[in-house]
């Protein structure tokens, strides 16, 4: 067998395809569901936290504090591995996909408040001063007045951010989760054949590719409107 | 509370466990001792070549660096490491795990130092050019140095990421930091190995994030 021979039947092995392809791209359901809940779930709290945050008080900013260093500093699989191993032991039973979705969600979160936060501080404190004295609420300038020239500070820090914690469900897999690349790790194994990880892996560049371009543009558009203001 | 402190807070089983962890953590220390240099120095050459003057090389550049950055890292791991042997290549398990690496932290490290070659105003490599220095000899005592002082928050938080990122080669079983926490909590039935880890993350990487976020602030 020649080289290139030997390479296309261990990576791109037709056969060993049409037996899997079907059980890996059944992966990609629950890659895009649990990215999808994750970006909502962890991208709105980290918006309360931030907006919790501008109110001031001590005895809240405290606490938000030490969970976005915390989730910020800790890498995600050993905080995967904390919950899913640890709360059996004291009587809590999670499904992995749920412990999947509350590690990611708590990182993205924990940098989505820094992010935010970054974003409400640039406003001037002269925004706040007026909107308040026109009459509006604490929440009604928060939405209306600040929010919005905060989010276009955020937009491209947290793209980049959220690809990145999305790409992180493939962790769930250490814990059983049958995303794309637990498909594609039972099918190599059932195979002995690394097709399935070509598969996993053109399933994951057609999914991300496509934001990581977004990405890239949206910072240049945004980039400028920085700029120009 | 007992019952929780007894699961993950247990300092008899933290003691008993404590040769494990220090010989994990001193594995990780490795990994990061070579993992690092290997995306810093190969984020320099992404960058390089994704500032190439010629279009070919610079598109082609920028398409992997794109590609990478889409590649989540552990499937590029699982990838090195278990697609190889079935080629017939034999590596050890950190060669797979600098060649994923290198691939994927060279991607984000290029990206950043091209954002600050970018933050470099022309006119300094051009002041530089017309004193006679060569174009290597401004590159490297005038822009490159400046691009790397706008962008050191990044380069800082990035390199918590990479080091956050040595967690994988768990997966792919280098008795690492985490994996050796995660072996010693199933020998003990106990979550406490696990926390201890975590704790030893915690104190090495929460100096990096908070550094990181000062010079951010300091440099708006």
């Amino acid at each position: 067998m020649s080289a290139w021979d030997r390479f296309a039947f261990t990576f791109l092995n037709l056969e060993v395809a049409r037996t899997y392809w079907l059980d890996i791209a059944a992966g990609i359901s629950v890659t895009v569901f649990v990215g999808i809940v994750v970006v909502a779930t962890g991208l709105s709290l980290g918006l309360v936290l931030a907006g919790l945050r501008s109110l001031g008080l001590r005895v809240v900013t405290w606490p938000i504090l030490v969970f976005v260093d915390l989730f910020r500093s800790l890498p995600p699989l050993a905080i995967i591995l904390v919950i899913y191993f640890g709360l059996p032991n004291v009587g809590i039973v999670l499904p992995s996909l749920v412990v999947l979705w509350l590690s990611l969600s708590a990182v993205l979160a924990a940098f989505a408040e820094e992010v935010f936060w970054a974003g409400i501080t640039s406003v001037a404190p002269g925004q706040w001063l007026a909107a308040r004295s026109t009459g509006l609420t604490f929440g009604q300038t928060f939405a209306h007045v600040i929010l919005p020239q905060a989010a276009k500070l955020a937009v491209p820090p947290l793209t980049n951010r959220t690809i990145t914690i999305t790409k992180n469900v493939a962790l769930g897999s250490a814990i059983g989760v049958s995303d794309i690349l637990g498909q594609a790790n039972s099918a190599l194994a059932m195979s002995t054949n690394a097709t399935p990880l070509t598969i996993g892996a053109i399933f994951y560049v057609i999914l991300f590719l496509p934001l990581v371009v977004a990405s890239r543009r949206l910072e240049r558009r945004f980039a400028w409107g920085v700029a120009g203001s | 509370m007992n019952a929780l402190a007894g699961e993950f807070l247990n300092l008899d089983v933290m003691w008993r466990v404590m040769p494990m962890i220090l010989a994990g953590l001193a594995r990780s220390a490795v990994l990061c001792a070579v993992l690092l240099p290997i995306g810093l120095a190969g984020g320099i050459g992404a960058m390089l070549l994704s500032t190439s003057r010629v279009r070919a090389v610079r598109w082609a550049a920028i398409g992997a660096i794109d590609f990478f950055r889409a590649f989540p890292p552990l499937v590029l791991i699982v990838f090195v490491y278990a697609g190889l042997p079935f080629l017939g290549v034999e590596l050890p398990t950190l060669a797979s795990i600098a060649i994923a690496f290198f691939l994927n932290a060279s991607s984000y490290f290029g990206e950043i130092y091209r954002a600050g070659i970018r933050s470099v105003p022309a006119g300094q490599a051009e002041a530089a050019r017309s004193t006679g220095m060569t174009a290597s000899q401004t590159f490297l005592s005038v822009t490159f140095p400046q691009a790397v002082r706008n962008v050191l928050p990044e380069l800082i938080s990035n390199t918590v990421e990479l080091i956050k990122l040595t967690t994988l080669a768990s997966i792919v079983s280098v008795p690492e930091l985490l994996h050796s926490a995660d072996l010693a909590r199933s020998l003990t039935y106990n979550s406490s190995p696990l926390i201890l880890a975590a704790l030893i993350y915690f104190a090495i990487l929460w100096p990096l994030v908070r550094l990181a976020g000062r010079l951010e602030h300091r440099l708006r």
